[in-house]
C-alpha cells in the first residue's frame, strides 16, 4: 500500500511480488561480534551503513550472539543474516523475498570463504579483501546467484596461496582466470573437464551425529540421527560412479548433490553420479525419532541441592550402552549451572575439568572411555549462603565420537566405476559423532 | 603478502598517491593500484574522486585489472554520469571480444550502470549478446534485460527485448531457460496485468524439462513461477505434482520450500480419495522434518513456514511432534517457534508427552521461553479436554515453585481455564489466593480480580481480599482498575449486605477521583443499572459469559490460504499477505488457492460459483499479527467467542470488559453503526435518581438510518472492519452515487479504550482506480466509544490494477495506534456513469459488433416489476433504457451504461408481465470486457430488489 502514511513508525514501502528475486540483494555486510561493520558489498545501488543500526539494537536486545533473529524488519528494508564463524553475515533486502533463498546464499557465501581460505575469520577476510570482492562478484550478478559451485568459482578465480601470492608478485601474473570455466555450461555442470591425476582414489566418509534429548531416569525423550556422506574423489576424466547399500532402507529422508541421478535411485535404491572434482556432500539423510535409534552412551547423576544448606552435591558417571564392540573416545561433558552456585570443588577420575565461576560453565574433557572403569567426576557444590535451592536443573551436553561405526547401521556395499578405464583406490569411513546430544537432571 | 597491505596507506595524500600510480605506466603498478582503490570502497571511504584516473586503466588484456575497474564502475558511475560515457566504446568493444567470458562480463557490468545515456548504447551489444552463440553470454545477457527494464521500461518494450527473453523460455540450455524465467517474473512483476508470463500446458512443460537440468538457484525461480499456474484440471495438477516432488530431496532447503508450495497448492485440486493425494501427504513429512535439522537460520524460516501448513493441513505432520521438542541450546527465536507448533499439534494421542516437556521448559532459565511454556500449558487445557485436569495439576505444581513470574503467568492462564470450563476446577482457587502478594504485573493482578469477582460466593473473605487491592486504586494500571470496579459490583450483587460500602468506595472512586473516561463512564453505567433496577443489574453483570474456544490462536481461512500460495516468502515468515507491506508502485495480484476439481467438493470455493456472485460481503479483515498466545489472554481485548461471527452478530463484543457481562450486547444492540453515546458529564451523580428511560436511554442512544440525496441506491451500512481486528477501531461503511460523484460512508467508532486521532485512509490500486478525493477528514480525536460519520469523496483517476474480485478494494486505515487493512467489495453502479445513454443505431451496431462469446445470460429471480417501473427504478442508477419492444407477450427492454472507464455495457431485459406466476427476468450482457459482466449483473439485482 502506499506511501501516505509518512510516519517514521509506518513506513511500510517494501515493495512486493512473490517471485522477485533478482535486484533483491541490495548489498550485504559482514559485522563482527564487536558491532563493526568491516566490509561491505553494494549491488544496483549504494545503501547508507546506517541500515545497520537496526542490526545492532537487536543485536543488542539479545543475550547472545546466537539469539539475534534472522529476520528483522526496517522502514525500508529487510534485514537477513546468518551467523557464522563469530561474524554475522548480513544481507540487505528490499523486496519480498524467499528468505531461505537468501539465507541459503549465505552460507554458500561462508561455505566459499572457507574453502578458499581454509578459515572463515575477520583477519583471513580482510588479508584477502579483493578476492573477496571478485569472489562475491562472480557468486551474485545483480541478485541472481551465477556460480556457486566451488569448483568452478576456483576455476574463475584462483585461491590464494602461499606459493601463488609469491610467483603473482614476482611475475606480475593473476589470480582471475582468463577461461570460461568448462563445466560452466556443460550437462555436468559441477565437473570440469580434462582432470588428470597420477593417484585415482574415491575416499567416501559416512558421518551420522546423533541428537538426542535423554530425560531424567535416562530414558529416551526423542533422538535422531543426522547422517551425511562426504566425498573426496580424485579421479581423471569423466568417471562415472554408482554406489550402493547394504541396507538401502534407512534412508527415506535424504537430500542429494545435483550431481545425483535421483530416477535411478528411486527405482534401484543405487547412487549413480559422475562427481565434481575434489570434495563435496553427496548426500545427507535423516534417520527420524520413530525408527529405534541405539543410544551409545548413558550418564548417570546425582546432582543434588539442599534448601538452606550452602552445599551441594555433585556426581556424573559416564559409561557405554549400545555400541556395537567400539570404543568412545573425544567425551566431552558440559554443564551450564544454576546462578547460585558458587564455586565446585570436583575430582575426575580421568581427564581434567574446568568450572568457569562468572559463567557458570562446567566442562570436563573425558577422553576416552574404559568399560571396565568408568569415568565419573565427583564433588561439591559451594552455593550462595541463605539462598533458596535454583529453580532450574542444569541440562548436561554430552560430545564424543565413535570411529568405524555409523550408529544407524548404515552400509556401504559395493563403489563401482564406470566410463574410465584405471582402477582407483577406494575407501569408506565411517564415523559417529553427538549432535545435539543432551540430558537433562 | 596480504591484501590487508591496501588498507595501510591512510595518511592524507592517499589519494593524491593514488593518482600518481594510477597513471603509471608500469602495468604492475596500475593493477596494485586498483586494488587498493577496491580496498578501500570495501570499507565504505569514498575513492570516487578518482574516476577518470581508474577508467583510464579499463582498456586493457588483462582480465583481473578489467574486472576490477568493471567493479569501481558499478560503485561510482552514477555519481559520475559524464565521465561514465568515457567507459562505453570500451564496453561496445568488449561485447564483440572473442572470449564468451569477457562478453558476457561486458554486457553484465553496462547492465548495472545505472546511467541512462550509457544504456542508450547498451541496446546493440544487448541484442547481439542475446542471440549469442554461447549459453554463458545469452544466460547473462537475459538478466540484463531485466536490469534495464528497472531503468528504463519503455526503452525494452519498444526495442522487442521482451519478446526476445520469451523466445528463450524455449532455449535449448537450461540455465537460459532459467533465467529467462527469473527476469521475465521480475519484470512481470512491475505490470501485473501484463502477460508476459503466458503460461500454458506447453511452456509449463518446457519449464519442467529445464527443471531437471539446471542449477539449484534455476530451480527456485522456475517453481516458484510454476507455483502461479492455475492447471486446468485434476490430472494436469497431478502430472505437476509427480514431476515437482523430486525437488523435495534437493539439499537446497530454498528448493525444498518451494517445491512444498507448488505441491500444497496444487495438492487443492486433487480428490482426497485419489491414492495420489494420501501419497503425496506422505513425501512432504520427511523433507519438512529434514529442514529442521539445517542451520537455526533455515530452522527459523522453516518453522514459520510450518506453522502456516500444520494449520492447513495438520495430517501432514500430525506423527512428527517429537522433532519440535526443544533443545536447550536451540537459539531463542527457534525456541518459540517450535512451542507454537507443538501447541497446534497437540492433541489427545499425544497431550501426555507434550505436556511433561511444557513442564520440563517451564524450569529453564530464558524468561521469555519459560513464560511462554507457562501459557502454552494453559493453552492445552483449554484444547485438549481431556488433559485440562493434568494441565491444571500441572499448573498448580508450578505455582509451588514460587518463582514470581511462572506464578503470575500461571494465574493468567488458570484465569482462561476457570472461562473455558465453568464451575470444574474452583477447588485450586485457595492455591491461588495464597500467592496474591507475589503478584506484581497488571495482567496478573486483573487475572486475580476477576477470579475473585467471578467466584465471589465461594471465597469467604472475597471482601477482604479486593478491599486490599482497593487501598492502591489510582496507583493501579487501567487494566487493574477495570477489573477490580467489576469484581467488586459483582461481588455485591452476590453478597449484597455486607459489601455496600465496599461498592460505594469502588464506585466513587471510578466516577469521581479518575480522569480516565472509560473507567467513569464504566462507573456510572454500573451505578446507574444498581440504583434503577438491582435486578436488571444482576441479569447484566452476572450473565452467563460466552466460553472462550480453542479456535482463537489460528489464521482466519481466507488469509491462511493466501498465505499458503506465498510459502517460502517474507509474506510466510510474517504471517501476512504481501498487501499489508507492500509499496503503491507496485502492483499485488491477491493469490488464492484452486478449487478442487473433479470431486463432490466443488462448490468449496465461491470464487468459482459461475454467476459470479459472491457470498453476502463478509468483511475479509486482514488480523495484524499478534503473538498466538497474546490475544487469548488479554483482558480487554474481546476473546474471540465461539458463537457467530461478529460482522453478523448483532451482539457487539467491543473492547469494553467483556467479563463484566452482558453489558456490551445491551449497548451494541442498536446496531452495527454502533451507539454513539456521549461520556456523561461529571454532574451526572446528580441525574442518578433521574428515570431510567432517560438516563439509559441517552447512553445507548442508538443511531437512526441514514439520510441520503436522491441518487443511486444506496445498500445500508456494513461492518467492514471489526473493532476486535483493529485495536478497537470499527469501521463500518457503504458506497453511495449522488449526481455524479461517488462516496465511500463511513461511520468509525473507537471501541477502544484510549483516544484515536490522526486518522488517514488510503486504498491499494484497484481495478476501476477508486481514490479518495480529499484525505480523511476527522476533525476532533475520536474518545472511547464515540463514533462520527463521515462521507469520503472518491475519485476513479488512481492507479489501475485488475483485483480478484473485480470489484474488490483494499483499504488501509491508519490513526495514532497503528495502521488497519481490510477490504470490501463496491457495488458496480457506483461506477455507472451519467451520460450512459447511447444512441440506437450507436446501440445496434455496438450489440452487432461485439462477438457473441462475449454475452453473458443471468437471471433475476423474483423480481415483480413491470417494465416500466424496472426502467425508472434502474434509470435512478444510471442504467438508461434505449428502447422497448413487446416480443410474444414479453417485454424487451434494450438498455447501456458507461464505466466510468468508458467501457460502455449493453444489456437486454426480458420481463414477462402477461404470466404473474413467472417473475424471473432474463438479463442478457455484451460488452468488449465480458469480465465486468457478473458484476453489472449484481448491480442489477441490488438495484432492482432494494
Amino acid at each position: 500500500m502506499g506511501a501516505a502514511f509518512g510516519g517514521p513508525k509506518h513506513r511500510l514501502t517494501v515493495k512486493s511480488s512473490e517471485f522477485l528475486h533478482m535486484a533483491n540483494y541490495r548489498c550485504l555486510f559482514l559485522i563482527n561480534a564487536s558491532g563493526d561493520i568491516f566490509l561491505e558489498k553494494h549491488w544496483k545501488s549504494v545503501v547508507s551503513r546506517s541500515v545497520c543500526d537496526y542490526f545492532f539494537e537487536a543485536q543488542e536486545r539479545a543475550s547472545e550472539a546466537e539469539n539475534v533473529p534472522p529476520v528483522i524488519p526496517t522502514p525500508h528494508h529487510y534485514l537477513l543474516s546468518v551467523y557464522r564463524h563469530k561474524i554475522f553475515f548480513v544481507a540487505v533486502i528490499q523486496t519480498e523475498v524467499p528468505p531461505l533463498f537468501v539465507i541459503e546464499f549465505l552460507h554458500r557465501v561462508v561455505d566459499t570463504f572457507q574453502d578458499y581460505f581454509g578459515v572463515c575469520s575477520e583477519v583471513m577476510i580482510k588479508d584477502n579483501v579483493v578476492v573477496v570482492y571478485e569472489v562475491l562478484e562472480e557468486m551474485l550478478d545483480n541478485g541472481f546467484p551465477l556460480a556457486t559451485e566451488s569448483n568452478i568459482l576456483k576455476e574463475l578465480i584462483k585461491p590464494p596461496t602461499i606459493l601463488r601470492t609469491v610467483v603473482n608478485t614476482i611475475t606480475g601474473s593473476t589470480n582471475v582466470g582468463d577461461q570460461l570455466p568448462t563445466g560452466q555450461l556443460s550437462v555436468v555442470p559441477w565437473r570440469r573437464t580434462g582432470v588428470k591425476y597420477t593417484n585415482n582414489e574415491a575416499y567416501f566418509d559416512v558421518i551420522e551425529e546423533i541428537d538426542a534429548i535423554i530425560d531424567k531416569s535416562g530414558s529416551t525423550i526423542t533422538a535422531e540421527i543426522q547422517g551425511v556422506i562426504d566425498a573426496c574423489v580424485k579421479l581423471t576424466g569423466m568417471p562415472d560412479l554408482t554406489l550402493s547399500f547394504m541396507n538401502p532402507r534407512l534412508l527415506d529422508d535424504v537430500s542429494f548433490h545435483p550431481c545425483v541421478r535421483f530416477k535411478r535411485w528411486e527405482s534401484e535404491r543405487i547412487l549413480s553420479f559422475i562427481p565434481p572434482d575434489g570434495n563435496f556432500r553427496l548426500l545427507s539423510y535423516h534417520v527420524s525419532a520413530q525408527n529405534l535409534v541405539a543410544i551409545p552412551v548413558y550418564v548417570k547423576h546425582n546432582i543434588s541441592f539442599r534448601d538452606g544448606s550452602s552445599l551441594g552435591r555433585f556426581e556424573i558417571t559416564v559409561g557405554p550402552k549400545q555400541t556395537m564392540g567400539k570404543t568412545i573416545e573425544g567425551v566431552m561433558v558440559a554443564s551450564q549451572m544454576p546462578k547460585g552456585v558458587l564455586n565446585m570443588s570436583l575430582t575426575p577420575s580421568q581427564g581434567t575439568h574446568i568450572f568457569d565461576p562468572v559463567t557458570k560453565l562446567l566442562s570436563w574433557d573425558v577422553g576416552k572411555i574404559n568399560p571396565q572403569k568408568l569415568p565419573s567426576l565427583k564433588g561439591t557444590m559451594s552455593l550462595q549462603a541463605g539462598a533458596s535451592k535454583p529453580d532450574e536443573n542444569p541440562t548436561i551436553n554430552l560430545q564424543f565420537k565413535i570411529q568405524q561405526l555409523a550408529i544407524s547401521g548404515l552400509k556401504v556395499n559395493r563403489l563401482d566405476m564406470y566410463g574410465e578405464k584405471y582402477k582407483p583406490f577406494k575407501g569408506i569411513k565411517y564415523m559417529t559423532k553427538a549432535g545435539k546430544f543432551q540430558v537433562r537432571t | 603478502m596480504t591484501d590487508s597491505k591496501y588498507f595501510t596507506t591512510t595518511k592524507k595524500g592517499e589519494i593524491f598517491e593514488l593518482k600518481a600510480e594510477l597513471n603509471s605506466d608500469k602495468k604492475e603498478k596500475k593493477k596494485e593500484a586498483v586494488k587498493k582503490v577496491i580496498a578501500s570502497m570495501t570499507v565504505g571511504k569514498d575513492v570516487s574522486a578518482l574516476f577518470p584516473d581508474v577508467v583510464n586503466c579499463m582498456q586493457t588484456d588483462n582480465l583481473e585489472l578489467k574486472k576490477l575497474v568493471y567493479l569501481y564502475l558499478m560503485n561510482y558511475a552514477k555519481s559520475q554520469p559524464d565521465m561514465a560515457i568515457m567507459a562505453v566504446n570500451t564496453f561496445v568493444k568488449d561485447c564483440e571480444d572473442p572470449n564468451p567470458l569477457i562478453r558476457a562480463l561486458a554486457v553484465r557490468t553496462m547492465g548495472c550502470i545505472r546511467v541512462d545515456k550509457i544504456t542508450e548504447y547498451l541496446c546493440e551489444p544487448l541484442r547481439k549478446c542475446l542471440k549469442d552463440e554461447d549459453p554463458y553470454v545469452r544466460k547473462t545477457a537475459a538478466v540484463c534485460v531485466a536490469k534495464l527494464h528497472d531503468i528504463n521500461a519503455q526503452l525494452v518494450e519498444d526495442q522487442g527485448f521482451l519478446d526476445t527473453l520469451k523466445d528463450l523460455i524455449s532455449d535449448s540450455n537450461p540455465m537460459v531457460v532459467a533465467n529467462a524465467v527469473a527476469a521475465l517474473s521480475e519484470i512481470a512483476e512491475s505490470h501485473p496485468s501484463s502477460n508476459l508470463l503466458d503460461l500454458n500446458p506447453q511452456s509449463i512443460n518446457k519449464l519442467l524439462t529445464a527443471l531437471n537440468e539446471c542449477t539449484e538457484w534455476g530451480q527456485i525461480f522456475i517453481l516458484d513461477c510454476l507455483a502461479n499456474y492455475m492447471p486446468k484440471d485434476d490430472r494436469e495438477a497431478q502430472s505437476i505434482c509427480e514431476r515437482v516432488t523430486p525437488r523435495l530431496s534437493h539439499a537446497n532447503s530454498a528448493v525444498v520450500l518451494s517445491a512444498v508450495k507448488v505441491l500444497m497448492k496444487f495438492m487443492e485440486m486433487l480428490s482426497k480419495d485419489l491414492d495420489y493425494y494420501g501419497t503425496l501427504l506422505k513425501k512432504l513429512a520427511p523433507p519438512l522434518v529434514t529442514l529442521l535439522s539445517a542451520e537455526p537460520e533455515l530452522q527459523y524460516v522453516a518453522l514459520r513456514n510450518i506453522n502456516l501448513i500444520v494449520q492447513k493441513r495438520p495430517e501432514i505432520l500430525k506423527h512428527e511432534m517429537k522433532v519440535f521438542f526443544v533443545k536447550y541450546n536451540d537459539p531463542i527465536y527457534v525456541k518459540l517457534e517450535k512451542l507454537d507448533i507443538m501447541i497446534r499439534l497437540a492433541s489427545q494421542a499425544n497431550i501426555a508427552q507434550v505436556l511433561a516437556e511444557l513442564k520440563e521448559y517451564a524450569t529453564e532459565v530464558d524468561v521469555d521461553f519459560v513464560r511462554k511454556a507457562v501459557r502454552a500449558i494453559g493453552r492445552c487445557a483449554i484444547k485438549v479436554e481431556q488433559s485440562a485436569e493434568r494441565c491444571v495439576s500441572t499448573l498448580l505444581d508450578l505455582i509451588q515453585t514460587k518463582v514470581n513470574y511462572v506464578v503470575q503467568e500461571a494465574i493468567v492462564v488458570i484465569k482462561d481455564i476457570f472461562r473455558k470450563y465453568p464451575n470444574k476446577y474452583e477447588s485450586v482457587i485457595a492455591t491461588l489466593c495464597e500467592n496474591l502478594d507475589s503478584l506484581d504485573e497488571p495482567e496478573a493482578r486483573a487475572a486475580m480480580i476477576w477470579i475473585v469477582g467471578e467466584y465471589a460466593e465461594r471465597i469467604d473473605n472475597a471482601d477482604e481480599l479486593l478491599e486490599s487491592f482497593l487501598e492502591g486504586f489510582h496507583d493501579e494500571s487501567t487494566q487493574v482498575q477495570l477489573q477490580l470496579l467489576t469484581a467488586i459490583v459483582k461481588l455485591f450483587l452476590k453478597k449484597p449486605t455486607e459489601t455496600q460500602e465496599l461498592v460505594q468506595q469502588v464506585l466513587s472512586l471510578a466516577t469521581q477521583d479518575s480522569d480516565n473516561p472509560d473507567l467513569r463512564d464504566r462507573g456510572y453505567i454500573y451505578w446507574r443499572l444498581l440504583s434503577t433496577d438491582p435486578v436488571a443489574a444482576k441479569e447484566v453483570v452476572l450473565a452467563e459469559k460466552p466460553l472462550i474456544s480453542e479456535e482463537t490462536d489460528l489464521i482466519e481461512p481466507t488469509l491462511l490460504d493466501e498465505l499458503i500460495c506465498y510459502i517460502g516468502t517474507l509474506a510466510s515468515v510474517y504471517h501476512k499477505p504481501p498487501s499489508a507491506f507492500v509499496e503503491g508502485s507496485r502492483g499485488v495480484v491477491h493469490k488464492s488457492l484452486p478449487p478442487r476439481t473433479g470431486s463432490s467438493e466443488s462448490a468449496e470455493s465461491p470464487d468459482t460459483a459461475p454467476s459470479g456472485v459472491q457470498a453476502p460481503e463478509q468483511p475479509a479483515v486482514i488480523p495484524t499479527q499478534g503473538d498466538l498466545l497474546g490475544d487469548l489472554l488479554n483482558l480487554d481485548l474481546g476473546p474471540p467467542v465461539s458463537g457467530p461471527p461478529m460482522a453478523t452478530s448483532s451482539v457487539q463484543m467491543g473492547a469494553v470488559d467483556l467479563l463484566g457481562g452482558g453489558l456490551d450486547s445491551l449497548m451494541g444492540g442498536g446496531g452495527s453503526g454502533g451507539g454513539s453515546f456521549a461520556a456523561p458529564s461529571t454532574a451526572a451523580p446528580a441525574n442518578l435518581a433521574a428515570p431510567l428511560g432517560s438516563g439509559l436511554g441517552d447512553l445507548f442512544d442508538l443511531t437512526g438510518g441514514v439520510g441520503t440525496l436522491p441518487g443511486s441506491y444506496v445498500a445500508p451500512k456494513t461492518v467492514w472492519l471489526p473493532a476486535m481486528k483493529a485495536k478497537g477501531l470499527e469501521i463500518s461503511g457503504t458506497f453511495s452515487r449522488q449526481v455524479g460523484s461517488i462516496s465511500m460512508d463511513l461511520v468509525l467508532t473507537n471501541k477502544a479504550l484510549q483516544v484515536m486521532s490522526d486518522f488517514a485512509i488510503q486504498f491499494n490500486r484497484n481495478s476501476f482506480g477508486l481514490a479518495p478525493a480529499a484525505p480523511l477528514q476527522v476533525h476532533a480525536p475520536l474518545a472511547p466509544n464515540q463514533s462520527v460519520e463521515i462521507s469520503l469523496p472518491l475519485n476513479t483517476v488512481g492507479s489501475v490494477m485488475k483485483m480478484d474480485p473485480l470489484n474488490n478494494l483494499q483499504v488501509a486505515v491508519k490513526n495514532n495506534i497503528d495502521v488497519f487493512y481490510f477490504s470490501t467489495l463496491y457495488p458496480l453502479h457506483i461506477l455507472f456513469v451519467e451520460d450512459g445513454k447511447m444512441e440506437r443505431q450507436m446501440f445496434l451496431a455496438t450489440w452487432k459488433d461485439i462477438p457473441n462469446e462475449n454475452e453473458a445470460q443471468f437471471q433475476i429471480k423474483d423480481c415483480s416489476l413491470n417494465a416500466d417501473a424496472i426502467s425508472s427504478k434502474l434509470q435512478g442508477s444510471n442504467i438508461f433504457t434505449i428502447a422497448k419492444r413487446n416480443v410474444e407477450g414479453q417485454d424487451m427492454l434494450y438498455q447501456s451504461l458507461k464505466l466510468t472507464n468508458g467501457i460502455w455495457v449493453l444489456a437486454e431485459l426480458r420481463i414477462q408481465p402477461s404470466n404473474p406466476s413467472f417473475t424471473d427476468l432474463e438479463l442478457s450482457l455484451k460488452c468488449r470486457a465480458p469480465e465486468v459482466a457478473p458484476y453489472v449483473f449484481q448491480a442489477y439485482e441490488t438495484v432492482l430488489k432494494n
